[in-house]
């Protein structure tokens, strides 16, 4: 923290009144005012679907509002596309990056304002103009790399440099972290921080309170629509804006009982392993998970977690080692094997492993279990039972909309998806549950029903192996850390002792004892 | 369930209605430039389908053949591979029926299973190399199918010409396959309808129905559209994707196999010498996207496409191109293909609504 900005109480940028924007009988956004002002970050903070991507694509032209007034610079202005909303000086990024994975960074960012020579295209000039914004805003980037080439983080500053480019003072950042690593978030913050300096204004949209804390001026909270209201982050705690956006309390803590942990569910002893690269990757890792513990994997990633989870889940084929699950060997054994063996999972990429898009909710809730007598006799499916169950689960894991079950899993939100996962693996009750980054992208209300019922697995004796790069998460939830680097397991401590710095150290490869 | 199901057949229904009318006008345009009237030629065609039961019987016989290879391709695109090699897979079809038709002579209640069995499984064999192609070696199912087209298209040509098969006296075609190979129902039926009225579409009836089972109802269904629709999930799920794909390209194999011996038993009798692809493959292609890759869907879209080729050969009573049929057809995929593109800028605003709920 310790932001010093300079903001420019006199000039308002930007001011929506009474914003209301109904669809149908729906009213996604109800009577919402915002103001921001230059040189000030503004934060948008609300749950999934609450109205925060509505209000910011009415303020950039790509919905109509039904009723109330945008002003820019003092005067009423209609934004009836997002040209128009360019021309006033409005920038947004979006959380799906518009990029053209082939072409250069250069290419990417003067795509469709080029400038030009004669009637050839002007790409040395072009390069140089993106060579003096990026430095002008600390934002480097090689302006000759491939877009397909570069990270995620690498993308969005293209894709900021893209609306700088445009001439943009103020810029809607929608989700800006949602796929970056903790690194690339504090890079941003600085970017951010500089694009301040030089008197433009920032909306950004998040559920992620931290951020907001370290990033943000101002904050307007809007819940289920409405406007609740706006505060100086100054002067408010996190837990006082999760309340805010959720209605109620929030509990960062999870309650946890004192427990033993009983015998070891999975062992994996010496375990070698490449990645898709083929480069040895698992290093002669070992671990244990004991019934009625929570073990946390702390890493930065690349360092063999993903790797790790493929190879005991039976995604990817290891090259040596051990791996067994009560004593049962399941090395290099195919995945549904695994799967009866008593290991379940909730996948890091919930679009591509945990769930068919295409398939109703209640036909995922079955995805392992479609063959099983519960819901299927002859080769035919149980209709009738599997979505009877399925209506129980949604009823109980809290997935929204009620009465989903046939509905596409890809038409839920991503909180809602990410339950379907929990619903379905935690039913499946197996002794192992294995979690990668289950919180992933998910509000604060959803985070904390994703960690309760992680808690409740082990409460009930059953063995929790969660890997995630949030470091709060795996300290609050963990009984036990073992730290991943470099494809070992470098270091371990028990959860209640942990601590950032001394993890922070040796997930950056210092070992335990040093300082 | 099925208020959902009917919604989602019933917004569909209507996306092809139209897309047949909007075919229409293009084709009454077309037919305007070339000079002729398009309501004359349009009484015509609907004239020569549906002017007589003999007619309509004829476009029944014309269907049968493409509702199977309608159901191949649908059933191809249901389980996410494209089976651009139904037309390959309906000439070996043929060519194994014709086979143990001609050298083959038992009564028909042994007959008839066996030329079906034959043709069945060497279509499903033909969908079964390209389908091990692809899990192996990760060969494009397309490019590999329409290379098992030719493949098909030169055998059946190799194989007309060997004496055992070929007729003789001359005739560039194989011999006719033995009466009780032949699935014509009796002469009091021929007599009323038309000389070719045959099982084939009994057939059909019962292929639509097995085939919407499988998909809807049964675990191989659920396992094959799995896979289709992500596989990676399908194989963090446990399924085993590989044994699934081939399993999808055989059934869709035999589909189109089963399409080529219904129309050898039913209507041709013979294996001719091919000048070029005769087309069934890809006019189920054409099929299957009518009927919205739907079995039941299928099968009407079937039963209007062999309506409109029979229809077809009448127009020139009045000097009508018979391919206006072709480019109404053509017009017809082009509009559901848009409509396609229609419905997910639709989705996506309601999805965009969904979400800020």
């Amino acid at each position: 923290m310790g932001r010093d900005r300079h903001i420019d109480f006199d000039t308002v940028m930007v001011e929506m009144r009474q914003i209301v924007k109904k669809f149908g009988d729906f009213t996604a956004n109800d009577n919402i005012n915002l103001a921001v002002h230059k040189g000030e970050v503004h934060a948008i903070l609300g749950e999934n679907g609450a109205g925060k991507s509505t209000l910011m694509n009415v303020l950039y032209g790509l919905y109509h509002p039904t009723s109330g007034q945008i002003l820019v610079g003092g005067k009423e202005v209609s934004i009836d596309g997002p040209k128009k909303a360019i021309e006033l000086g409005i920038g947004m990024v979006h959380q799906h990056f518009m990029l053209v994975p082939p072409f250069t960074v250069t290419e990417n960012i003067v795509l469709g304002m080029e400038p030009m020579h004669g009637i050839t295209l002007d790409m040395k000039k072009a390069r140089e103009e993106v060579v003096a914004i990026s430095e002008k805003y600390g934002m480097a980037v090689d302006p000759d790399a491939k877009i397909e080439d570069i990270s995620v983080g690498m993308q969005q500053r293209v894709e900021i440099l893209k609306v700088l480019y445009r001439g943009a003072d103020v810029l809607i950042l929608d989700e800006p972290t949602a796929s970056l690593t903790p690194q690339e978030i504090r890079e941003l913050i600085v970017i951010i921080d500089n694009l301040t300096k030089d008197g433009k204004s920032v909306i950004l949209i998040t559920h992620k309170l931290k951020e907001i804390k370290a990033a943000a001026d101002f904050c307007t909270i809007i819940r289920a629509g409405k406007y609740i209201d706006t505060v100086d982050v100054n002067e408010v705690t996190e837990k006082e804006l999760a309340s805010m956006m959720v209605g109620r309390n929030v509990e960062f803590v999870v309650e946890k009982k004192e427990q033993e942990p009983g015998g070891a569910v999975l062992s994996v002893k010496d375990l070698h392993g490449k990645d898709y690269r083929q480069v040895e990757i698992l290093k002669g890792l070992n671990l244990q998970v004991r019934r009625g513990e929570i073990l946390g994997i702390a890493g930065i990633d690349g360092n063999g977690q993903t790797e790790l989870v493929e190879i005991i889940t039976g995604l990817r084929k290891a090259d040596s080692g051990e791996i067994t699950m009560n004593g049962e060997s399941i090395f290099n054994k195919p995945p549904k094997y695994i799967f009866d063996r008593g290991v379940s999972s909730i996948p890091a990429d919930r679009q591509k492993h945990g769930l068919v898009l295409d398939f109703s909710v209640a036909d995922n809730l079955i995805l392992q279990n479609f063959a099983e007598e519960e819901n299927a006799s002859r080769g035919f499916l149980k209709k009738q039972d599997i979505i009877n169950r399925a209506k129980d689960l949604i009823e109980k894991f809290d997935i929204r909309p009620r009465e989903s079950e046939n509905k596409p899993a890809g038409q839920l939100s991503g909180g809602n998806q990410q339950k379907v996962i929990i619903a379905r693996e935690i039913t499946n009750d197996k002794d192992l549950l294995i979690a990668v980054n289950p919180t992933r992208g998910l509000d604060v209300g959803a985070i904390e029903y994703v960690h309760r019922y992680l808690v409740e697995q082990r409460n009930k004796n059953k063995a929790v192996l969660l890997v995630s790069f949030e470091l709060d998460e795996i300290m609050s939830l963990s009984d036990r850390i073992a730290v991943i680097y470099d494809g070992r397991i470098t270091g371990e401590m028990a959860g209640k002792d942990a601590d950032e710095n001394t993890l922070g150290l040796m997930m950056a490869g210092g070992g335990k004892h040093e300082d | 369930m099925k208020t959902d199901m009917r919604k989602i057949l019933e917004s569909k229904a209507m996306l092809t209605f139209i897309a047949i009318l909007i075919a229409f006008v293009v084709g009454a345009v077309v037919l305007v430039i070339a000079g002729i009237n398009p309501f004359v030629a349009y009484a015509t065609l609907l004239r020569s389908i549906f002017g007589a039961p003999k007619y309509l019987a004829w476009s029944v016989v014309y269907a049968t053949p493409l509702i199977f290879t309608g159901l191949s391709v649908a059933f191809s695109f249901r389980t996410g591979v494209f089976n651009i090699g139904a037309e390959g897979q309906f000439v070996v079809g043929t060519l194994a029926a014709a086979c143990v038709g001609i050298l083959v002579d038992l009564p028909a209640v042994l007959e008839i299973p066996l030329c079906l069995i034959a043709a069945v499984a060497a279509g499903a064999v033909w969908g079964i190399i390209v389908g091990y192609l692809k899990v192996k070696w990760g060969i494009n199912e397309v490019l590999s199918m329409i290379m098992f087209n030719w493949i098909a298209y030169y055998l059946s040509n190799y194989m007309v010409n060997l004496p055992i098969l070929h007729k003789e006296g001359g005739g560039e075609a194989t011999k006719d396959i033995v009466d009780s190979a032949k699935i014509v129902f009796p002469k009091v039926i021929t007599q009323a309808l038309c000389p070719r009225t045959n099982a084939g579409i009994i057939f059909a009836v019962i292929a639509v129905i097995v085939i919407y089972l499988i998909i809807e109802k049964t675990t191989l269904g659920y396992k094959l559209k799995a896979v289709g629709f992500k596989r990676h999930a399908a194989e963090y799920a446990g399924i085993h994707v590989n044994k699934a794909i081939m399993t999808a390209m055989s059934i869709s194999g035999a589909l189109a196999g089963m399409a080529g011996a219904l129309q050898l038993m039913g209507n041709s009798f013979r294996v001719p010498q091919f000048a070029g692809q005769e087309g069934y493959g890809f006019e189920g292609i054409t099929v299957a996207l009518i009927g919205a890759s739907n079995p039941i869907g299928v099968f009407f879209a079937g039963l209007f496409y062999g309506a409109m080729k029979y229809g077809s050969m009448k127009l020139s009573i009045i000097d009508a191109p018979a391919e206006i049929v072709d480019i109404i057809m053509g017009t017809i995929v082009f509009c559901i293909a848009i409509s396609h593109v229609f419905r997910i800028t639709l989705k996506k605003k309601k999805t965009d609504k969904e979400e800020s709920k």
